[in-house]
């Protein structure tokens, strides 16, 4: 850690980020809580490599193209829709329509991150292929930019790290672990957005948009291909919009009827 | 051939593209106030569909099972202020009992 490491400003970070320089070299650590919760979410992310693994062989993949997915896609929900389909005799186009949609709700998480993160764009690069539902949900739950930086990488790493050698054990050695869902592992899922979220539902708009989006993801289940109702979810964060407080400062006041 | 090397390729570029598009090509984009306002509330809005689909959705179904237990779980351990491995913990535990017992 070099000795000229800025101290974290107290409290929130001014919009804009404020006099943070343009590179840092190293990514800030996060809080014990926040590195605690990412090496939580790698080890679960881990062990549905596994099951990742066995499903891509068994459609037919060769275990080095089951790890190349892992490791240049990663992103679970794509992989294992493009694999359901190749392991139903769809053709290679259905397979790239089915995972492309379903990682078309990066666009909403790289927006919404584009100013909660340090502004380095090399880093950016690097940081774009570790962008995933765990890392941007780590990263939006803090209030501090440095934090949001060091939660987002923390969690990206550990994710990447146990996904990809989950994908290896599954695709060597089959799933000697057995199903993740005996475990109850696919309720972590659920459970870990739902404490991210908790500084939106502490807030008016944030909870009028998760609530919207929940709503608007639940109503299209039965009608939209998979990866369809969280896209269209991202309409409630227009509805989060309508019910912010209106802050006295950036409200004009109404404009005087004519006479 | 259903599958190839260059289909993978395909997918991790249009990957990466998505992820990339928001995060690096439009950063230095400057957006109304309102606009940025609506950025910053995506999350909550993907978040709260994502909570509800991988709890009730199973794929193009709605159902209720085990995992429903485990969100409610989740759910009084947020509430009670529980720490996040606690809270996933609850979940996970609640759900396999659940299953077992089924």
């Amino acid at each position: 850690m070099p000795k000229s490491r800025p101290t974290r400003p107290v409290g929130e970070t001014p919009p804009g980020g404020g006099d943070l320089p343009r590179t840092l070299p190293r990514v800030p650590s996060p809080p014990q809580e926040v590195r605690r919760a990412a090496v939580t979410l790698g080890a679960a992310v881990g062990v549905f490599g596994v099951s990742f693994g066995v499903v891509a062989t068994g459609a037919g993949l060769s275990v080095p193209m089951a790890g190349a997915m892992s490791l240049f896609v990663f992103t679970g929900a794509t992989q294992f829709a493009a694999v359901g389909v190749i392991d139903s005799g769809g053709s290679a186009l259905a397979a790239l329509g089915s995972g492309l949609l379903l990682g078309a709700r990066h666009i909403g998480y790289g927006l919404a991150l584009r100013r909660k993160l340090l502004p380095s764009r090399r880093r950016r690069l690097l940081a774009a292929q570790l962008l995933i539902d765990e890392s941007t949900a780590m990263a939006v739950a803090q209030d501090d930019r440095r934090d949001a930086e060091g939660a987002f990488w923390w969690a990206g790493l550990s994710v990447f790290i146990a996904w990809n050698i989950g994908t290896l054990v599954g695709a060597l050695f089959g799933d000697a672990l057995g199903d993740p869902e005996t475990l109850g592992l696919d309720a972590v899922f659920p459970a870990a957005f739902l404490a991210l979220l908790v500084p939106f539902l502490r807030r008016r708009d944030g909870r009028a948009a998760t609530v919207a989006g929940a709503a608007i993801g639940l109503a299209l289940v039965p009608f939209a291909p998979a990866g369809g109702p969280i896209i269209a979810a991202a309409a409630g964060a227009l509805v989060g919009l309508v019910f912010a407080r209106p802050q006295e400062e950036d409200v004009p006041p109404p404009p005087e009827e004519p006479a | 051939m259903s599958w190839s090397w260059p289909a993978l390729a395909a997918l991790a570029v249009g990957s990466y593209a998505l992820k990339a598009l928001g995060l690096v090509v439009l950063v230095d984009r400057q957006l109304p106030a309102r606009v940025e306002e609506l950025l910053g509330l995506l999350p909550a809005a993907l978040f709260g569909a994502l909570v509800v689909v991988s709890t009730f959705g199973d794929d193009q179904s709605l159902v209720l099972d085990a995992r429903v237990a485990g969100l409610v779980a989740a759910g009084i351990a947020v509430w009670r202020k529980a720490g996040f491995v606690i809270v996933v913990l609850a979940a996970a535990t609640t759900t396999a009992l659940v299953r077992a017992a089924a």
